[in-house]
C-alpha cells in the first residue's frame, strides 16, 4: 500500500513536469505586455487576449491551421490508399522482379529527408511547383514505411479466405476491398497515425519549399514569429497554444488508438 | 497459362503504380540527382561545375565537418540515456495497477503529438536566461542559473533537455508494450526461486525487454543523427556555431552559403554514417537481444 502511494506521488510529480510547460505557455500568452520581464507569476493580474489579436494580425493563422489539417489529412489518405494497394500487390500477386521491386521500396525507406531536400527543392523549382500546395504534399503521397508495415499485415491474413472468395468469382479488386482491407484495420490505423503526425509535424520540407504566408503550415508559420533580435514571447506562446489546441483535442479523442498504434510497431 | 501471367502483370501494375510512381519521382529521382549534384560545385543559380570527389575530400578534411558531427554525437550521447532511462522508468511505474493510470499515460504522451517547433519554442521560453521559468526556479533555490541557449556551453544541453522531454512518452509507450508482452509465469517462476525485485528486474525483465530496447535504440539513434528542427528553432546552431548539427550544416550550406554540391555530399556522408551505425547495431543484436 505504501509503495503504491510512493509510486503515485512519483508518477504525479513526473506528470506535473510534463504538463507544466503547457500550462506556462497558456499563462504567458495571456500575460499583458511588459509584465513578462518581471519573471514568472502563475496568477495573471489582468489577463488579456492582446497577444492573440497581434498573432492574427501578424499571420493568417486560421488559414495556416486549415493548411496543416488538410495537408495532413490528404497525405494520410494518400498513404493509406497507395500503401495498402502496394501491400496487396507484394503479398498476393506473383510477378516477375517482385523481390527486386520490393528491395527498391525498402531502399527508399532508408534515405533520410535531408538527402532529398536539396534535389527535391530543385525538382520543384524546375517543375515550377515551388511554393505550391502540391510541392508540400508531393513527398508524402506514398511511404515505403507504410507499405512495409501493411505488407506484413496482409501476409498475416489467411490465404484460404481469398481463395474461397476467388472460387466464388471475386476478382483481385473485390478480394482486396472486401476481405483484406477490413482485416488489416489495426495496421491501417497505425499507418494513419504515423502519416498524420509526420505531416503535421513536418518542418524541414515546408521550410525549404514554402515562402507565402498563406501556404504555410503551423510549424513553419510559428517559426517565423521569432524575431531576429527580439521576440515577443506572449505572441509566440499564443501561436503555440493556437497550434497545440487542435491536435490536443484530436489526441484526447483518439488517445487510445494513437497509443495502441505506436505500441503496435514496437513489438514487431 | 501465358494469358494468365500477362493478366497478373496487369494487376501488379494496377496495385503498385500508385505508390511506385510517387516514390520514383519524389524519392528515387532526387536520390540519384543528389549524388550527381554532390560531384559539382553549384550555388543553385549559375551552371554546375564538375569537381569530381572534391566536395567529399574537402568535407572530410574540414574541421567544421568534424565539429558538426561531434555536436550531433554529443546530442545523441546526452539524449539517448535520458530518454531511455526516463521512458523505461515510467513504463515500469505505469505497468502496475494504480489510480489515474490512464490519465498519467495520456499526460506523458501529450508532448509526443506536439510538433517539434512548438516544443522548441516553448522550451526556448522556459529556458530564457533572464525571465524563463526554469532559471527563476533555480534562482529561488539558490542554484546557479545557466545562460542556456545564449551560452555556447549550455546551448546543446538546452536542446537535449527539450528533446528528451518531448520523446519520453514515445519511449514509455514502446517499453510499456514490451513489458506487457513479457509472460507473467517467467517472472513468477523467478519469484518462486527466491529472486528479489532487483534481481527479477536485471535478470528477467530487462533481458526479456531487449527487443523493445533494441527498437528504441535503433530508432533514437537514426532520429538523433537527423536532429534539426529543435536546433534550428532554439539556437539556430549558435551561439557562434556551438550547437550546429549535421543537418543544420546541410541546410546552411545550401540556402545560406549557396554551396549545394557540398551540402549534397555532406548529406551522403551523413547517410553513410547512419547506415553503418544501424548495420552495426543489427549485427550486434545477436549478442544481447533475446527473442522470446
Amino acid at each position: 500500500m505504501r509503495s503504491t502511494i510512493v509510486r503515485v506521488v512519483g508518477v504525479a510529480a513526473g506528470a506535473a513536469v510534463m504538463l507544466a510547460p503547457f500550462l506556462w505557455t497558456v499563462v504567458t500568452s495571456i500575460t499583458p505586455d511588459g509584465s513578462l520581464a518581471g519573471g514568472p507569476t502563475l496568477i495573471v493580474e489582468d489577463p488579456t487576449l492582446a497577444a492573440y489579436r497581434e498573432l492574427l494580425d501578424a499571420l493568417p493563422m486560421w488559414r495556416i491551421a486549415f493548411n496543416s489539417f488538410w495537408i495532413a489529412a490528404a497525405s494520410t489518405l494518400f498513404q493509406l490508399v497507395t500503401g495498402s494497394m502496394a501491400a496487396y500487390g507484394f503479398a498476393r500477386l506473383a510477378f516477375r522482379g517482385k523481390g527486386l521491386v520490393f528491395g527498391l521500396y525498402l531502399a527508399t525507406l532508408m534515405v533520410p529527408m535531408q538527402v532529398l531536400v536539396v534535389p527535391l527543392f530543385i525538382e520543384m523549382k524546375t517543375l515550377n511547383l515551388q511554393d505550391t500546395y502540391l510541392s508540400l504534399l508531393a513527398p508524402s503521397i506514398a511511404s515505403a514505411f507504410g507499405v512495409f508495415l501493411l505488407r506484413q499485415a496482409v501476409e498475416s491474413v489467411p490465404r484460404e479466405l481469398d481463395e474461397a472468395a476467388t472460387i466464388d468469382g471475386a476478382g483481385h479488386l473485390r478480394v482486396f476491398t472486401t476481405i483484406v482491407l477490413p482485416l488489416i484495420r489495426p495496421t491501417l490505423a497505425t499507418v494513419a497515425v504515423f502519416a498524420f503526425m509526420g505531416s503535421w509535424n513536418s518542418f524541414l520540407w515546408p521550410l525549404v519549399v514554402i515562402r507565402s504566408p498563406e501556404l504555410m503550415t503551423l510549424p513553419l508559420g510559428l517559426s517565423t514569429l521569432q524575431g531576429q533580435f527580439t521576440t515577443d514571447w506572449a505572441v509566440v506562446m499564443a501561436g503555440s497554444v493556437f497550434s497545440v489546441l487542435p491536435i490536443a483535442v484530436v489526441y484526447l479523442l483518439a488517445q487510445r488508438h494513437i497509443i495502441a498504434g505506436i505500441a503496435h510497431t514496437g513489438i514487431k | 497459362m501465358r494469358k494468365r501471367k500477362r493478366h497478373t502483370a496487369g494487376w501488379a501494375l494496377f496495385f503498385l503504380a500508385p505508390s511506385a510512381v510517387p516514390l520514383l519521382l519524389f524519392t528515387a529521382v532526387p536520390m540519384v540527382s543528389s549524388l550527381w549534384v554532390s560531384l559539382h560545385r553549384w550555388n543553385l543559380i549559375s551552371p554546375m561545375e564538375w569537381v569530381g570527389l572534391d566536395n567529399y575530400t574537402h568535407l572530410l578534411s574540414d574541421p567544421g565537418t568534424r565539429d558538426v558531427f561531434l555536436h550531433t554525437l554529443a546530442y545523441c550521447a546526452g539524449y539517448l540515456p535520458l530518454v531511455f532511462a526516463g521512458g523505461l522508468g515510467l513504463a515500469l511505474l505505469l505497468n502496475q495497477r494504480m489510480p489515474g493510470r490512464a490519465f498519467f499515460r495520456a499526460a506523458y504522451f501529450l508532448p509526443v503529438v506536439t510538433s517539434w517547433v512548438v516544443v522548441a519554442l516553448v522550451w526556448k521560453w522556459l529556458l530564457n536566461p533572464t525571465s524563463g521559468l526554469v532559471n527563476s526556479l533555480l534562482g529561488a533555490l539558490g542554484a546557479p542559473q545557466p545562460g542556456w541557449w545564449t551560452d555556447p556551453a549550455w546551448a546543446l544541453p538546452a536542446v537535449i533537455l527539450a528533446s528528451a522531454w518531448k520523446d519520453l512518452g514515445f519511449v514509455m509507450v514502446i517499453m510499456l508494450a514490451g513489458l506487457q508482452a513479457i509472460p507473467q509465469d517467467v517472472v513468477e517462476a523467478a519469484r518462486t526461486d527466491g529472486a528479489d525485485a532487483w534481481q527479477r528486474f536485471w535478470r528477467v525483465t530487462l533481458p526479456l525487454l531487449s527487443p523493445s530496447t533494441f527498437f528504441v535504440v535503433v530508432i533514437s539513434l537514426i532520429n538523433g543523427f537527423q536532429v534539426f528542427d529543435q536546433v534550428y528553432v532554439m539556437t539556430g546552431g549558435g551561439p557562434s556555431g556551438a550547437s550546429q548539427v549535421v543537418v543544420g550544416q546541410i541546410y546552411d550550406l545550401t540556402f545560406r552559403y549557396g554551396r549545394a554540391g557540398e551540402a549534397s555530399a555532406l548529406s551522403w556522408i551523413l547517410f553513410a554514417v547512419i547506415l553503418v551505425i544501424t548495420a552495426l547495431q543489427v549485427r550486434g543484436q545477436r549478442r544481447w537481444v533475446h527473442h522470446a
